[in-house]
C-alpha cells in the first residue's frame, strides 16, 4: 500500500463526506468504517455474493472491490438512503411485509437489487426476477419470500408512481 | 443493536449463582417487570437468524398478558442469561420456550395473589388485561403490574404450580406476529455483530497456515513495515494475526506479509474418501437389535443391499465470523455470534488461565449459521490479538477463512440389508452407518483453533461419539430389524455440529432404501411406506403431503421413463424419531443429455405439535428445503491432500433464485400437544425426496450426494 492517504469527497445518500483514505481502499470499508452504514455488508470481498451491493449512480454494485478513486463524482445510495425522511422505501416495505428473510445478512443486496431491478423494469416477468437476483446469494433459503417480495414491491411502485 | 433494557441489569440478583450451574428455577432470572410496565424477558438461548427471539417473546406475552410490544427479550449474555447451554437441535422452543412459559406463568400467579391483597378482593375476582389487574365486578379498582412490583424483585423460584394458560384461549401464541429484529434489518441500523463498534477498537484479519497441518518456517515483518496504520504483527506458534487502526490496512498487511510454511499432507485422497473413512477401526454403538435377525434374513426370498455416501458439507454463512474482544487486566468481556455463551466463556478463560467469571461473552447475532460454523473459533482469535496490543480487537474472517476453518458435517457411509418375503415385504432391515463425532463444540480451550495453532498441537479427537445416530432408525415397524453406528476416530477434516447432525445423511440413506425397496416389490412408493407406518400422527402426515401434491400412484420407475424426463418422488421421517413428523413429496425434471436435475415443486406436509407462530414454522420450512436441495443437488467440499480447495462461491456454489422450486406446505397444528422445534426437521427428507424422483423419472438410481450433472450423466452411461 502506497503510503499516501488521499483527501477524497464522496457524495453518499445525498450528503458530501471528505474522507481519508488510501485511493485503492473499497468502498465497502468507507461506506461501514468512516461513515458508519452498516447496510451494505462484507460477505465475500470477490464480488460473487452481493452482501455488499449499493448504487452507484443508477447501477446496483457490489461495493467490496470497487475503490473509492473509481467513483468519480458518481453518487453512492445506500439502503440507509432508499429512504425518505422516516419513511420506508416501497421496497423495503415489501420486503417488511412478506417477511422476507431469515437471518437477514443478504438483505440489503437483495432490497438494492430489487430497487434496481424495478428502476429499470418496472414490471418484470418472474424469470427476469430469478435472473436479475441469481448474483445475490442467500444461505438461509428465504427465496420464495424474497421473489414475493418482489412482487408486492413492483405493485407497490406502481400505486406511488402510477407506472 | 439489541432491544437490551438498561435497567434491567439488576434482575439478576440470584442469576450469576445459578447461572454457572444447572438452568436456573428462580423466577428472577427469567422475567422482570420494568418501572415503565415493560416486561424484560432473559433467555440463555440466543437468536441464529430463525425469529425466535419474536417466538419466545410471543410466549412470554400470552402467559403475562401484556401486548407483545412490551416485551424486551435478552439473550445470550453470561452476565445476564441462565445457563442454557448451545442454540441448537430445533430446541430453543421447547426449552427456553418451555421455561419461559412456566415463569411467565408463576409472575402472572404471583401478581394476582398481591393484586388480591391491594385491591382487597379474591383471586377469582381479578382479570388481567394488558399487564393490568382489575377486579371484574368493580372495574374502578385495578393496579398495573409495575405498580404492584416497584422495580423489585419476586424473589421467588418457579415452582411449576402456577397454573398456566389453556391454549384455547391464546391470542398472541398461534398468531404470525411480525419479526420484531427486521425493521432495523431493512434499513441498514446495525444488527449484526460485524455491524458492532467498540469505542477504540482496532482492526485485525489472520494469516492462516494454508493447512491446519502446517508449521511455520519463518515471518518477515518487515514485509509490511511500510503499511500506514499498522500496529502490530502477533506471532505465537503457529498464529498470526495483524492488527492495524483501519481495516483495509489490516487486509493489506494480510495480504501483503510474507510467511513461509512447511506443508504436510493432510487430508485422504478425494476419490477414495469414503473407503478410507470406513477402512478405520471404529467404536460401534448397536441402537436396534429386533427380532431374530439371523432367521429372517436366512429365510428370506431375497436380499437387496445398497450403499450411499454423502460428502463434507460447509455451514457456509453469508457472513464470515466475526467477534470482538477486550482484555484489561484479568476481566475479558467478548462479543461474539457465538450459539453457547457459556460453554465459550469457559473454554476461553481455560485458554487464558482465568477464572470463567471473568470472561464475559455477549451474543451479538451473526449472518446464519445453522450450526457451528467460526463464530467460536473468532472469538478466540479476537481474545489472543486483543491481548496482545491492548486494545479492542475486532477481527473479521474472510471468506476463504471461513471455507476453510470453518468445522464441516462430516462425511458419512450408509450400507443398508433387507431381507424380502416372496411378496416384496420387508421381514429383516439392518442399518449400518459410518461417521465421525458431529459434535466438536468447543468445551475446552484446545478444541479452539487458536490454542490449536498457538501450541502448534493438532486438534484433539472428538472425546465423544454423538449424532450418527440421528434418524438412523426408522419409524417403520419391520418384524426384525437392526441399526448400528460404527464411529471412525479420524475425521480428516475438522468437523462438528450442521443442522439435523446425521440427521439428513441417514434419512437419505433409510428413504432412498425404502424407495428401492418399494420398486423391488413393485408397488407405489406411498403405499409401501404406510404398510410398515403405524403411528396414526404419523400416517396422517405421509397422506396429508400426498394428497396436497396430488400424488400419482404407481410403481417407479414410470413406465414412460424418458419420454419427459419427469418424475416424482415422496420421503418421510421424524425426526429423532420422537420429534416433528415431516413428509415430503418433489417433482423433478431430468435432462439426460445435460445431466440437470430441475426440481420443480416441493410439497411438505409438517407436524411440530403446538405452533407458536405458523408464518415463522413456514419461514423455517421453506429455509430448511431450500437449504437442503442445495446440499443435495450441488454441495461437496473439495480438497486435495495438502488443501481444502473449496474456498468461495465459486468452488462451493450453493442453489440459486433460478434454482429454486416452488414449495407448498400443508402444517399440521396440534394445540393439544407440545410445541417442538421446527428449526430443522423438514431438512431431512428433501433429499430422498429428490432421489426417488429421479429414480421415477429415468430407473436410475442415485446413491451418493450432490446429485450433479457429471453423476447425472455418467448414470446414464
Amino acid at each position: 500500500m502506497p503510503d499516501e492517504t488521499n483527501e477524497i469527497v464522496l457524495v453518499v445518500n445525498e450528503k458530501r463526506h471528505t474522507v481519508q483514505a488510501a485511493p485503492d481502499t473499497p468502498l465497502l470499508y468507507i461506506l461501514r468504517n468512516e461513515l458508519g452504514l452498516m447496510g451494505p455488508h462484507f460477505g465475500c470481498g470477490e464480488e460473487q455474493c452481493g452482501a455488499c451491493m449499493v448504487f452507484v449512480g443508477n447501477q446496483a454494485r457490489p461495493s467490496c472491490k470497487l475503490t473509492i478513486s473509481a467513483i468519480g463524482r458518481a453518487r453512492i445510495t445506500t439502503l440507509e438512503g432508499l429512504m425518505a425522511e422516516d419513511e420506508l422505501h416501497p421496497v423495503q416495505r415489501a420486503f417488511l411485509e412478506e417477511q422476507a428473510s431469515q437471518c437477514g445478512y443478504c438483505l440489503n443486496g437483495m432490497i438494492i437489487t430489487t430497487a434496481a431491478l424495478l428502476w429499470k423494469t418496472p414490471h418484470p416477468s418472474d424469470r427476469q426476477i430469478r435472473e436479475a437476483l441469481d448474483g445475490n446469494l442467500c444461505r438461509c433459503g428465504a427465496h420464495l419470500r424474497i421473489l414475493r417480495a418482489v412482487k408486492r414491491a413492483e405493485r407497490l411502485l406502481s400505486e406511488v408512481e402510477g407506472r | 443493536m439489541t432491544d437490551n433494557k438498561q435497567n434491567s441489569g439488576r434482575a439478576g440478583s440470584g442469576r450469576r449463582e445459578a447461572a454457572w450451574g444447572e438452568v436456573s428455577d428462580w423466577l428472577d432470572d427469567w422475567i422482570a417487570i420494568e418501572l415503565d410496565g415493560t416486561v424484560t424477558a432473559f433467555s440463555g438461548k440466543v437468536e441464529l437468524g430463525t425469529g425466535v427471539r419474536t417466538a419466545l417473546a410471543q410466549i412470554v406475552a400470552e402467559e403475562l398478558d401484556v401486548p407483545f410490544e412490551r416485551v424486551h427479550m435478552v439473550m445470550g449474555d453470561t452476565d445476564r442469561t441462565p445457563n442454557e447451554g448451545y442454540t441448537a437441535g430445533s430446541m430453543t422452543i421447547s426449552g427456553s420456550g418451555t421455561a419461559l412459559r412456566r415463569a411467565s406463568a408463576e409472575a402472572r400467579h404471583a401478581m394476582l395473589q398481591m393484586a388480591a391483597e391491594r385491591l382487597d378482593a379474591n383471586v377469582n375476582e381479578l382479570s388481567i388485561r394488558d399487564g393490568l389487574i382489575i377486579v371484574a365486578r368493580d372495574p374502578e379498582r385495578s393496579v398495573t403490574y409495575e405498580e404492584l412490583m416497584g422495580g423489585k424483585l419476586f424473589n421467588l423460584q418457579v415452582t411449576d404450580q402456577a397454573p398456566l394458560k389453556s391454549p384455547d384461549t391464546y391470542r398472541i401464541v398461534g398468531t404470525s406476529t411480525p419479526r420484531a429484529d427486521l425493521p432495523p434489518k431493512v434499513t441498514g441500523r446495525p444488527s449484526f455483530i460485524q455491524d458492532l463498534q467498540i469505542p477504540g477498537m482496532v482492526h485485525a484479519r489472520l494469516v492462516r497456515p494454508p493447512s491446519p497441518a502446517a508449521q511455520l518456517i519463518s515471518v518477515d515483518e518487515n514485509s509490511v513495515k511500510d503499511i500506514p496504520g499498522l500496529i502490530q504483527v502477533v506471532q505465537r506458534g503457529n498464529f498470526i494475526g495483524v492488527v492495524a487502526e483501519r481495516e483495509e490496512q489490516a487486509i493489506q498487511a494480510a495480504k501483503q506479509l510474507k510467511v513461509e510454511w512447511q506443508e504436510v499432507e493432510t487430508y485422504p485422497k478425494l476419490q477414495d474418501l469414503y473407503n478410507t473413512l470406513r477402512s478405520q477401526t471404529t467404536q460401534d454403538n448397536v441402537v436396534i437389535q429386533q427380532g431374530d435377525f439371523e432367521r429372517a434374513f436366512a429365510g428370506a426370498a431375497k436380499q437387496i443391499h445398497a450403499t450411499y455416501t454423502y460428502p463434507y458439507h460447509a455451514h457456509a454463512s453469508m457472513g464470515p465470523s466475526c467477534a470482538i474482544a477486550e482484555v484489561s487486566d484479568d476481566q475479558v468481556i467478548v462479543w461474539a455470534s457465538t450459539p453457547g455463551p457459556y460453554p465459550l466463556s469457559g473454554a476461553l478463560a481455560q485458554l487464558l488461565n482465568l477464572p470463567a467469571e471473568n470472561v464475559h461473552v455477549i451474543h451479538v447475532e451473526g449472518a446464519g449459521a445453522y450450526g457451528q460454523n467460526g463464530s467460536d473459533d473468532a472469538a478466540a482469535d479476537a481474545v489472543i490479538l486483543a491481548q496482545a496490543v491492548g486494545r479492542p480487537v475486532r477481527v473479521q474472517w474472510t471468506r476463504k477463512d471461513e471455507f476453510v476453518w470453518e468445522p464441516k458435517s462430516p462425511a458419512m457411509v450408509m450400507e443398508v440389508h433387507a431381507g424380502l418375503d416372496a411378496l416384496g415385504n420387508v421381514v429383516a432391515w439392518d442399518y449400518h452407518v459410518w461417521s465421525p463425532s458431529h459434535t466438536n463444540r468447543p468445551r475446552a480451550a484446545n478444541q479452539l483453533i487458536a490454542a490449536q495453532l498457538l501450541t502448534r498441537q493438532p486438534a484433539p479427537l472428538s472425546r465423544f461419539t454423538f449424532g450418527a445416530e440421528r434418524n438412523a432408525p426408522t419409524n417403520y415397524a419391520f418384524p426384525a430389524q437392526g441399526v448400528t453406528v460404527h464411529y471412525v476416530s479420524n475425521s480428516f477434516l475438522h468437523v462438528s455440529s450442521f443442522r439435523t447432525l446425521g440427521g439428513m445423511q441417514n434419512t437419505f440413506a433409510n428413504e432412498s432404501f425404502m424407495d428401492e425397496l418399494a420398486a423391488v416389490a413393485g408397488v407405489d412408493p406411498l403405499e409401501y411406506r404406510l404398510r410398515y407406518l403405524t403411528e396414526p400422527r404419523e400416517r396422517e402426515v405421509l397422506q396429508a403431503a400426498a394428497e396436497k401434491a396430488n400424488w400419482d400412484s404407481h410403481p417407479s420407475p414410470r413406465k414412460d421413463t424418458g419420454s419427459s424426463g419427469e418424475g416424482r418422488g415422496i420421503a418421510f421421517a421424524r425426526y429423532e424419531n420422537d420429534q416433528a413428523i415431516v413428509a415430503c413429496v418433489a417433482e423433478v425434471q431430468v435432462e439426460e443429455t445435460s445431466g440437470i436435475v430441475r426440481v420443480k415443486r416441493i410439497v411438505v406436509a409438517h407436524d411440530c405439535g403446538l405452533i407458536i407462530n405458523p408464518d415463522g414454522v413456514k419461514n423455517q420450512i421453506e429455509g430448511n428445503i431450500i437449504q437442503a436441495l442445495s446440499r443435495a443437488l450441488k454441495e461437496e467440499v473439495q480438497f486435495d491432500e495438502f488443501h481444502i480447495t473449496s474456498i468461495d462461491w465459486q468452488t462451493y456454489p450453493i442453489l440459486t433464485f433460478s434454482e429454486v422450486p416452488e414449495i407448498e406446505i400443508v402444517l399440521i397444528n396440534r394445540t393439544d400437544q407440545p410445541a417442538i422445534g421446527a428449526g430443522e426437521p423438514a431438512t431431512v427428507t428433501t433429499a430422498a425426496a429428490v432421489a426417488n424422483a429421479i429414480f421415477d423419472a429415468t430407473g436410475i438410481r442415485l446413491r451418493q450426494i450432490p446429485f450433479t450433472p457429471e453423476r447425472v450423466r455418467a448414470a446414464f452411461g
